[in-house]
Parts: structure tokens; sequence; C-alpha cells
């Protein structure tokens, strides 16, 4: 895109688990303002990148740079205190807080500044969950959790936003929203977005570039629609995966 | 009935003692997963920080009534700040370190810590008993009943009175800000999910130490209570306190703040009842009866939650 310097620079990052290797040398850039995606199969490494980029691991060899800040050896509390918010795999909602609360938990790094304002915004955002407020978030169906991950990732008015498979397990029309509510967000908000997806065609349809991990490591990038008219990334990711 | 009413008071006394203690074996529980079996020690540690503290005061039942209440007050605050002091402290060196370890380390360490506690109080106090003279008597009398064997009065005394109304503001406050707060919404989230909470800038490890630090405060309140109802303490007593206030966590449901409280009330009862109804000599064995039995058929205790909740 520009020639800024981008918002998140990932320089040869390896994560290890054990003697395991997890990520191997990993380029990426997210410049402010773009919704990125990175799509690839199960267990090439998209979440293990995602919590990297968060130090739950720390990678062992590379650099993060967030915002011009080298965040690589920070504390996860410490990077999540500089603007950046993840909505994670499995979603991860507190079962045994309510609505209200999760959302609560997640405005707390930003240290209340306007919680009613950014309250009324995710509810606008997400109607349903206004109306489960006090509902506890175990409870919750698959597409609400999803949506209160998100919700509460947002409260901390975050400048980049990590979504990891917000899509998954959820019906079509659930999926179609939570997308919409992206695509809102970075168009009023300017909300950057980077964005990990099994559902490729979706993601890269949404997406102004993606990447593409196989087994550890990026294989391909471009823009989004270069990316979904490519015959291999076609073969691979998108056969019958259409909606 | 006033010997039944009688034995109620004592019991809650004594379960309030328990109930204190109990709340922080269940939030370290909670929190962490494993039992602090050094928390009874702090307990001990707490009642003998307040010993020296109304020693050094010279405190005595001479000492004018509202004097004497505010340097109680005073002794509490320090016993409090000292313990968790310590309760920081043992968290720091024998448990920390040991995070991410295999579950059993942290359980050893734990019984050093214990066994540290106890040795170090036992060399630098000595090993003999303790006594306090009482600093209040007196009370007031509820009822009376006269019969051929003389006269049987219910009271209350003004040490009860003090030791249920301060266990019952300390829960309630308590109780508020872990429900209320935001460091309690954050103590809550690193019970139910440690790596979420620090995805939302939760600093975990402060957290953690926070609530061992609450704990001990906790049971340093009740060290007080013990010293100045029984009047007499050694470096063993947490050791059966402990076990009693584990036991009392275990019965309202480990992990659960309400659990403990109620735990604490109920083994209090039991072991008074039993003593006033039956023998003396076999009340822990009553108590321990009653925890086995609830457990065969509440594996989780009376409060606390099935182990499995999966969405």
């Amino acid at each position: 895109m520009s020639e800024k310097e981008p918002l998140l620079k990932i320089r040869g990052i390896e994560t290890h688990y054990g003697k395991i290797i997890a990520l191997r040398g990993v380029d990426l850039d997210v410049h402010e303002g773009e919704i990125v995606t990175m799509i690839g199969a199960n267990g090439a490494g998209k979440s293990t990148l995602m919590m990297t980029i968060c130090g739950t691991p720390q990678a062992s060899t590379g650099t993060i740079q967030y915002a011009g800040e080298e965040i690589t050896r920070m504390p996860t509390h410490e990077i999540m205190r500089k603007s950046i918010s993840q909505s994670p795999e499995g979603r991860r909602i507190f079962p045994r807080m309510t609505v209200l609360e999760n959302l609560q938990m997640g405005a707390e790094c930003a240290g209340h500044k306007d919680f009613s304002g950014d309250l009324k915004k995710v509810f606008d955002l997400f109607p349903r969950l206004k109306e489960r407020q006090q509902q506890r978030g175990g409870t919750l169906s698959g597409g609400e959790q999803q949506m209160l991950a998100i919700a509460r990732a947002l409260m901390s008015r975050p400048r980049l936003l990590l979504l990891d498979e917000p899509s998954l397990g959820l019906a079509p029309i659930i999926v179609k929203q939570i997308f919409e509510a992206i695509a809102e967000l970075n168009r009023s908000d300017g909300l950057t977005v980077f964005l990990v997806e099994q559902n490729a065609y979706h993601a890269l349809k949404l997406a102004h570039r993606g990447y593409v991990m196989v087994n550890g490591a990026i294989t391909m990038s471009g823009t989004g629609k270069e990316l979904l008219a490519r015959e291999d990334v076609k073969a691979a990711y998108l056969e019958g995966g259409r909606h | 009935m006033e010997y039944f009413l009688q034995q109620l008071i004592n019991g809650v006394t004594l379960g309030s003692i328990y109930g204190l203690i109990a709340i922080g074996y269940t939030m370290v529980y909670g929190i962490i997963g494993m039992i602090n079996f050094a928390h009874g020690d702090i307990f001990m540690v707490g009642a003998f920080i307040a010993l020296i503290l109304i020693v050094a005061l010279g405190l005595t039942a001479a000492t004018p009534l509202l004097l004497l209440i505010l340097a109680l007050g005073l002794v509490l605050v320090i016993a409090m700040a000292l313990s968790a002091a310590w309760g920081w402290t043992v968290e720091r060196v024998a448990y920390r370190p040991l995070r991410g370890s295999f579950r059993l380390a942290p359980l050893i360490t734990a019984i050093g810590a214990s066994i540290t506690l106890q040795n170090y109080i036992q060399i630098s106090q000595g090993a003999r008993n303790k006594p306090l003279q009482p600093l209040f008597s007196g009370g007031f009398t509820l009822a009376e009943k006269t019969s051929e064997q003389g006269t049987f009065a219910v009271q209350i005394s003004y040490m009860q009175i003090m030791i249920i109304v301060t266990t019952t503001v300390l829960m309630v406050g308590f109780t508020l800000l872990i429900n209320k707060t935001s460091l309690g919404r954050a103590q809550r989230a690193c019970e139910q999910d440690r790596k979420m909470a620090s995805l939302l800038g939760v600093n975990v490890d402060r957290t953690i130490s926070l609530t061992f630090v609450m704990g001990a405060g906790l049971a340093a309140v009740a060290g007080l209570m013990f010293l100045l109802y029984y009047g007499v303490i050694d470096f063993y007593i947490g050791f059966l306190a402990g076990v009693k206030a584990f036991t009392a966590a275990v019965l309202g449901g480990i992990g659960s703040l309400p659990g403990a409280m109620l735990g604490g009330l109920l083994i209090g009862l039991i072991e008074t009842f039993w003593s006033g109804y039956f023998s003396v000599e076999y009340k822990d064995v009553a108590a321990f009866s009653i925890l086995a039995i609830v457990l065969i058929f509440m594996p989780e205790g009376l409060l606390g939650r099935p182990e499995v909740e999966k969405v």
C-alpha cells in the first residue's frame, strides 16, 4: 500500500512448542487501515502466529514491531495494553461471567474512558448482545459467543484487531453478519484488522490483502482478488467451500 | 432449649474463624488450582504477630475500653499487613517459580513452606504455649433457666459479638470486592481462563499475588480472633485450624466463596454441637465424617459447581 512504516511488522519469526517448530520464519506486514487475512489449513500455524504476536508463546527468533516499537519480548498483558486486541481461537468467553461482565473485562485496559459509550457502540453492532446482557457467557449460543468475543475485543478501542477464525462453526447467515460488521468497522472507524480464516472465500473477498500459510511458512501473498483468482488457491482452499 | 441456644452461639463463633481461614484456601484453589498448605501457618503467624503487638502495646483488661478497641484495631491492621507480606512471599518463593511445572510440585513446596513457617516460629518464639490474659470479659445474658440443678444462663460474650460482627462485615465487604470491583473481576477472569485474562491486559501474576495477599490478610484476622477467644496459642495451631478450614472449603465446594463461608460455619457448628451433646473427644471425627458423607453424595461440595462446564 503506502510507503509508510507498517502498523504491524513481523520479520523472520520462529516459534517452538518444546522441540516442535510451529512457525518457520514468517514475514508479514499489516498497514494502518487495512484488512489483512491469512488463510491456511488446520494446523498450518495460523493461530500460533496470532498468539505469538501477543507474546504467548514468545517467538524464539525474529522480531515483531507494533507502531514502530519492538514488542517481541514483552509480557502479554503489556502488549495487549498497546491498543492491540484479540478475539482468539475458540472464543474464550468467560463462561461464569455475564455478557456485561465479559465486556467490562474487555474495557479493563482502556481504563473505562467512556464505558457506556463504547457499550452502546458494540450493542449497536450486535443487538443480540444487548438482549443477553445479564446472561452468563457459558449459556450463549455459538454465534452469540462469537459476537461477544469480537465485542469484548472492541471494548478496549483497539487500533489493531486480531480475529482468529470468527466464522468457525457458525451458520452462514451469522458468518455474513459478522463479516459485514468487520467491514463496517474498517470502513467507518478505520480499524486495522488482521484476520485468520479457514473460510478462505469470505476472508479473501473481505480483505485488502492476503497471505497463505502452509506448514508454518508463508507460501503466497497478494491482494484478496489476486489470491481468489489463482488456480492453486482455488484448488487447495476453495473447492466446494464456497459458502 | 437454652443449652441448644448456647451451643449455637459458640458454634457460630468458631465457624466464623474457620470461615475466614477457608476463604484463603478456596480463593487460591480457584485461581491456580492448588491447595496452599501453608495457609494455616499464615493464620498462626498472624496470631503470633497480634500477640507480640498486644504485649508490646501493653494492652490488658485494665486498659480503658475505647483505647483498647482502637489499639486492637491498630493491631488488626498491622497483623493483616505483615501476614499479607508473608503470604506474598510464600507465593513468590515457593509457588510462582513452579507455575507451569507438574501439578504435584507446588503441593510439595506448599508442605515445605508450611514446615518452614512452623519451625521459624518455633525457633524464634519458643515452642511453649503463649498465654494471653483475657482482654474483654462479660457479655449479655440472653436467657436464664432455673431448675433443680441450678441456674443455666445463655450468654453471648462481648468477645463473641466482636468476632461474629467483624467476620460478617469482612465477608460482606469481601463478597462485594469480588463481585463488583475491577480487581474482583480480574480475579474471576484469571480463575476461569488465565490466558484470556492476559489477552485482555490483566497482569495475571500480579492478580495471583493479590489473591494470596487477601487470603493471608483474612487469615490474620482469624489469627487475632483465635488468640483473643482462646487466650493461648502455639506454633502448631495452624495445622489443625488449617485442616479444619480446608475441610470447610471442600465441604462448601472448593473454589466457591459463599461455599467457604457456609462450610466454615457448618464445621464450627458440627464440632460445637457434637462436643456439647456427645463427647469432646470425637468432635473432629464427627466433623470429618460429615465431610465424607457429603462428598459421597455431592462430590463438588454444597455450593460448588460441577467440574464440567463445557459449552
